[in-house]
């Protein structure tokens, strides 16, 4: 993985140096709150219901198993000894005492972490693929494209102040496993005719009060330009995104006032008329390549003898690799996914613990490298077949081997009313009644493949307008009530083309959710054929059916 | 009269604003230095021109700094308001003059421009400011200075880390 060098040493220490200025004026009451408010945001630091918030970027989810241990001892010397990692593959730490996160950003940054721009009107962590470099279909390492954004974005003098917080997100393979078209920019890399690289670009995705899926605005971008190509699009939504309505600055509003064509005009001209000196230098870019390089892992027998006679020994260890394992690109190989969703868990949460067995385990098993995904688990992206015995004892040891990966209790939920003063509603305990009522391994696992998110508000952070299932908070007079929509898909491979899900019907109060769920799993089950999964049921035969289930005894709500 | 800071290779001064603010209705002064709006210059461009004083024009965020072209060579000023701490249309509009129009006289940034926004105030190409929390010279430079690595170009003269990197390629395999 990319190894951080001087310069990007010295640079972090002088960002640390500049924030623990700005904390200490603060703290001396030389800077009021409200002076002081964009300048810890933009370091990462919210001020939440009951205590700051630090939100730690995992840029684009990759860790080694020094950073992963030092956010172990940052949980348990700072924080409640846990953290808790959120779909944009970053972790919060909700207990934080503002005159402790300058030491705690130092910590970071000695391991080449920070907290820039977790937060603000400012380009956020980038996201890549989770496989990336270790799955078959891929065309080139995502992250090397990732990395090279992510310097390019850190304090951008002129993109610094946007009308609102901007998502970029990369894949380099035809499965588009980072969910692309939910980000203000997702680029899709590809080999065209004549065997170059070149990115599809779409722009104007996003979630929240409005969803909107991204459409492409240049179909073939050489990838020499990326920069520039950004450069003009950024530049085009900072002179004319819209800055009076806080709910309409998103770059989605500004291509669905303009007109994508109109749109991709401006920016076509915009950058045609730019000198390119944006663009990254080849060299540079082969530095950064030069850290993602393959691992030099050996093949092996596609089919493991060690790991398919312990498997016949334990029904616990098959189902695991059932669920749990994915190919990889070097046979005799897995990517091994942690599921953070243990039965009555809070989706995402991690203990110090938990972090250091991980830490563990990548370096013995997994070349010393550790994934936060989009879905709040954890993988090992490079295990050998023949460890996944070890690995697997290990994590069920540690309490990290629900066999769940994908099915009805892998579900995603933003922190809530538990934690944040947005929220209309709690999104935590929903999580947990409905995975404990799928608690039965055996009967989760017939269900299939069904990917449940909710968010406590409608900012969307939990992803719920992407879920098969969506589970919206929304307050009624004071009340907590839940909107459930049906239908919707992230893109990923086996759910088909990303979509926003459909509104099912009126409402439901708290304890209503989890059995509803359970209605529309019942549902499913009656109506589907041929063992297709949940969101192909949707696809095939409506939302009746399943209104039908939730709402039939329809008591006054 | 608020304090006008100007930058100069790595240092910061107060200094003297010469230029005089002309709202669209004051008459042309004969002689002296003079800013004045967008729509004014566009009308009133030729008679502007014509003057012996030094010429300035205020742009608001939602102005088009490429309008300026025609001006671009006769301009001596060009200041970019922040309406809010928050709004960063100046910063593009500041490289657009720099790196489209290729302006060379004096950038200034007017409005809530404040010590924190110094590095990036001129690493867009700004090189004066009114800073609105009056705020000392001594301190802007101190803000400019607190990086000693960038990562991309802008309409400073900074080499990027990428351009450092291919200078001194033994810099940075360490850690
Ligand atoms: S979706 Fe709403 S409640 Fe949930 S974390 Fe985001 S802002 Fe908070």
């Amino acid at each position: 993985m990319y190894r951080q060098d001087d310069i990007d040493a010295a640079f972090l220490a002088d960002r640390t140096a500049e924030f623990r200025g700005q904390v200490m004026r603060r703290l001396a009451g030389e800077l009021t709150e409200e002076q002081f408010k964009p300048l810890r945001l933009i370091n990462g630091l919210y001020l939440q219901l009951h205590a700051y918030m630090l939100r730690i970027a995992i840029p684009y989810g990759t860790l080694n198993p020094t950073q992963l241990r030092t956010l172990a001892r940052i949980a348990r010397d700072y924080d409640r000894g846990y953290g808790h990692f959120t779909t944009r593959t970053n972790l919060q730490l909700h207990w934080i005492r503002l005159a402790d996160a300058p030491d705690i950003l130092d910590e970071l940054a000695q391991v080449g972490l920070h907290a820039i721009q977790t937060s603000g009107n400012v380009v956020r962590n980038i996201t890549a693929d989770p496989y990336a470099g270790a799955s078959a279909d891929e065309i080139d390492d995502s992250r090397v494209w990732a990395e090279a954004i992510r310097q390019w974005s850190t304090l951008h003098p002129e993109f610094s102040y946007l009308p609102r917080k901007f998502k970029i997100a990369v894949t380099a393979s035809p499965a588009d496993r980072a969910a692309t078209r939910i980000y203000d920019i997702g680029l899709r890399l590809y080999r065209d005719a004549e065997g170059e690289l070149a990115f599809e670009v779409g722009v104007g995705g996003g979630l929240g009060r409005t969803p909107h899926l991204g459409a492409t605005i240049r179909q073939r971008l050489p990838v020499r330009h990326l920069m520039s190509y950004l450069q003009a699009i950024l530049r085009v939504y900072n002179l004319h995104g819209r800055r009076d309505n806080l709910h309409k600055a998103r770059i989605k509003i500004l291509v669905a006032q303009l007109g994508i064509e109109a749109f991709a005009r401006e920016v076509d001209a915009e950058w045609e008329a730019s000198d390119k000196a944006a663009d990254l230098p080849l060299d540079e870019l082969a530095r950064i390549r030069a850290g993602f390089l393959p691992q030099g892992l050996t093949p092996l027998p596609a089919v493991s003898r060690r790991l398919e006679a312990a498997k016949a020994d334990s029904r616990a260890l098959a189902r695991f690799a059932r669920r749990n394992l994915a190919p990889h690109k070097v046979p005799g190989h897995a990517i091994v996914h942690i599921s953070l969703k243990a039965i009555g868990a809070t989706p995402g949460d991690c203990s110090a613990e938990q972090m250091e067995t991980v830490a563990s385990l990548a370096e013995r098993y997994s070349q010393s490298e550790v994934r936060v995904a989009y879905d709040q688990n954890l993988i090992l992206p490079h295990v050998r077949l023949d460890d996944v015995p070890e690995v697997f004892a290990g994590l069920e040891a540690a309490g990290l081997a629900t066999p769940n990966i994908g099915l009805v209790s892998d579900i995603i939920a933003c922190p809530g009313l538990d934690y944040c003063a947005l929220a209309n509603a709690r999104a935590i305990p929903i999580a947990q009644e409905i995975a404990r009522r799928f608690s039965d391994p055996v009967e989760a696992e017939a269900v299939g493949e069904l990917k449940i998110k909710i968010s406590g508000c409608i900012n969307a952070c939990g992803h719920h307008h992407v879920g098969h299932i969506g589970i919206l908070g929304v307050d009624k007079k004071g009340e907590e009530f839940y909107q459930l929509t049906l239908g919707g898909s992230g893109g990923a491979p086996g759910e088909g083309e990303a979509a926003i899900g459909q509104i099912l019907g009126p409402a439901l109060p708290f304890a209503r959710v989890a059995p509803a769920v359970g209605d529309l799993v019942a549902a499913y089950l009656a109506a589907r054929q041929d063992g297709e999964s949940f969101i192909d049921t949707v696809r095939r035969a409506g939302l009746a059916p399943f209104k039908a289930a939730v709402y039939a005894d329809a008591h006054p709500l | 009269m608020p304090m006008l800071i100007r930058f100069e290779g790595g240092q910061a001064r107060a200094a003297a604003d010469p230029y005089q603010a002309l709202d669209d209705a004051d008459p042309l002064p004969v002689a002296g230095d003079v800013v004045v709006s967008l729509a004014r210059l566009l009308t009133e461009g030729a008679a502007l021109a014509a003057r012996s004083g030094r010429l300035g024009v205020r742009l608001g965020p939602a102005e088009d700094v490429l309008a300026l072209k025609p001006f671009a060579g006769r301009l001596d000023l060009i200041a970019l308001e922040l309406p809010k701490f928050r709004d960063g249309r100046a910063y593009s509009q500041a490289r657009l003059a720099r790196e489209r129009l290729g302006f060379t006289g004096e950038l200034r940034a007017v409005g809530e421009a404040l010590v924190e926004q110094a590095l990036i105030l001129v690493r867009c190409g700004f090189d004066a400011v009114t800073p609105a929390d009056g705020s000392a010279p001594e301190a802007w430079a101190a803000a400019t200075r607190r990086y000693r690595h960038v990562y991309q170009r802008a309409a400073d003269a900074r080499d990027p880390a990428s351009a450092e990197r291919l200078r001194a390629p033994k810099v940075g395999q360490g850690a």
